[in-house]
């Protein structure tokens, strides 16, 4: 089968690889019909994740039909078409019970702090992943969902990370009716958590990013200010401080993580010399920007080792920070329930189509965010409904 | 079991201001005792272990499901296998996790070149769509890449000469 295989960073290409086989009595193999190049394949892909290996396919973000099940599979059968979520989760140990799919811990040997997650290095599992004709999916009665009739699949291939991403991102900041939230990064995920906030009750969202292409993206898209650090404002602190009544705002989302710009002390650590897990600079600003007592929500991606924050705010204004992959099992009924709603629109964000045997040039549009690119969607040659 | 003020009763005050409510950080939060704090859950069957997967030392065993991409092989995987004898929390261990993983590039393409192929960078990096959307910043990293590789050598070889003079 034709698979992305990750030779360096920024170094990528299709090569033949074997048909995946079933390993565990719960796995199933899926033929791939979507899948995305996800703004945090850029992390591996730029090579700041420890333990990506050469030779690793990527992508967390796929659909698929059902060519093969497992001999304990009960929940998808042949032929099913599902959207599979990014986390490997066993649905059994003591997290998964408690809705945290994202931290299982049945399913990643090599990390403790991550569970499992399809394509993305051996710090999360060593799980290849979807960015080819064919996957193998473990723990089959957990996570594929079968694709609602009727769903658009590209509205469903969002539905495995960067939906859930964005709500849990509005989530886990406890917004209150009425609440000033500030979201950084208009990237996909950004996107969907500044249109996610005014679900739960938000008054105002506030975006914030460096890129005009995607700031105008997102205030059409998610009805939202958009301000761009670079030209509207000196300092993105003290333009929040200002526009919040200088009191700073009641909830900020981090939806960058290491791949942050802005602050060239974090640029030159994080990213050039890797002597930070990434560069800290949106959470540093969100950290600084939210109001004493305020939340802090990150869902922007950083690597497993240290960052420069600075944690004596922290402290001193009483704020709670709160961070998690999201859980996407358990999100899906209600994100389901909105997107054949109409409430939400995820295909809305895909901007470009591009042939599997073309990735690396889709890596490239993505990570240097040419052609006005939002979201790429890799479409395989085999791909179907 | 949910812990009991009974078997706290040493502790003055414990558990006199808690509220299940107040809990950021679990999404369902069990309140019921339903759920063991032990590592003694139901587990799924194990798969097969026919590859070398390295595991953290923070946890005794396997999981029961492993991934199976890129089994740990050659320089880069001995320096993997050093690695994984130093816990998550240690620089021991992720600091030579990013060397094996360039380690790893650099066999990546001597395998390229004994298997007869020779990898074409230009289409691996993508530079064609850069090319078309961008050509002139393309053109301008390429030739700041040039210079400073070009001013490193010239750098290094008057070093060479001067010390032979």
């Amino acid at each position: 089968m034709l698979a992305m295989n990750y030779r360096g960073p920024k170094r990528v290409r299709v090569s033949e690889k074997p048909l995946p086989e079933i390993k565990h009595p719960e796995d199933a193999i899926v033929r791939v019909t979507r899948s995305c190049i996800c703004g945090s394949d850029l992390h591996l892909y730029n090579g700041n994740v420890p333990d990506t290996r050469v030779g690793m396919t990527f992508g967390h973000e796929f659909t698929g039909v059902v060519v093969e099940v497992g001999a304990d599979v009960t929940k998808v059968k042949v032929g099913d078409h599902v959207l599979v979520p990014f986390n490997v989760a066993c649905g059994r140990c003591v997290f998964c019970k408690q809705g945290m799919f994202g931290n299982c811990h049945e399913s990643n040997p090599e990390a403790t702090a991550v569970g499992g997650i399809f394509g993305y290095s051996h710090t999360a599992g060593g799980h290849e992943g979807g960015q080819a004709e064919y996957a193998r999916v473990p723990y089959a009665n957990v996570g594929p969902t079968v694709i609602p009739e009727g769903m658009d699949p590209d509205d469903a291939v969002l539905l495995t990370d960067v939906v859930p991403t964005g709500y849990q991102a509005a989530e886990m900041g406890g917004i209150q009716t009425g609440d000033t939230v500030v979201v950084f990064g208009a990237g996909p995920v950004g996107i969907m958590a500044a249109r996610c906030a005014w679900l739960f009750g938000a008054g105002r969202v506030i975006i914030i990013d460096k890129e005009d292409y995607r700031l105008e993206f997102a205030k059409n898209y998610a009805h939202c200010e958009a301000y761009n650090f670079e030209k509207d404002m000196d300092d993105p602190v003290v333009f929040i401080k200002k526009i919040t009544d200088w009191l700073g705002a009641d909830v900020c989302i981090d939806a960058v993580g290491a791949e942050a710009a802005g602050n060239a002390m974090q640029t030159i650590t994080g990213r050039k010399l890797l002597l930070q897990a990434g560069s800290a600079t949106a959470l540093h600003w969100a950290i600084n920007s939210v109001k004493k007592g305020g939340v802090v929500s990150i869902v922007g991606v950083y690597g497993p080792t240290d960052n420069l924050i600075p944690i004596g705010n922290v402290v001193n204004k009483g704020i709670t920070i709160r961070g998690n992959q999201a859980s996407v099992k358990r999100l899906l009924p209600r994100l389901i329930e909105h997107v054949q709603n109409g409430v939400i629109n995820p295909k809305g964000l895909i901007t470009h189509r591009i042939p599997l045997q073309d990735v690396a040039d889709g890596y490239r549009l993505f990570a240097e965010k040419l052609d006005n690119c939002i979201k790429p969607l890799l479409i395989m040659p085999s791909a179907g409904r | 079991m949910q812990p009991t003020a009974q078997e706290f009763s040493h502790i003055p005050g414990w558990g006199i201001d808690a509220d299940p409510e107040n809990d950021p950080t679990y999404p369902i939060r069990d309140r019921t005792g339903e759920f063991t704090k032990k590592y003694d859950w139901p587990r799924p069957p194990q798969q097969p272990i026919d590859i070398e997967t390295l595991h953290s030392i923070e946890r005794p065993n396997q999981p029961a499901v492993i991934g199976n991409s890129v089994p740990p092989y050659g320089l880069s995987g001995m320096i993997r296998r050093f690695a994984f004898k130093y816990s998550e929390s240690h620089y021991g261990h992720w600091l030579p996790l990013l060397l094996a993983d360039r380690v790893s590039v650099v066999e990546g393409i001597v395998e390229d070149l004994a298997h007869g192929h020779v990898p074409n960078i230009f289409a691996e990096k993508g530079y064609k769509a850069h090319w078309k959307h961008d050509p002139k910043g393309l053109a301008l990293r390429l030739a700041t890449t040039a210079a400073i590789a070009g001013g490193i050598v010239l750098l290094l070889t008057s070093g060479k000469r001067k010390s032979r003079s």
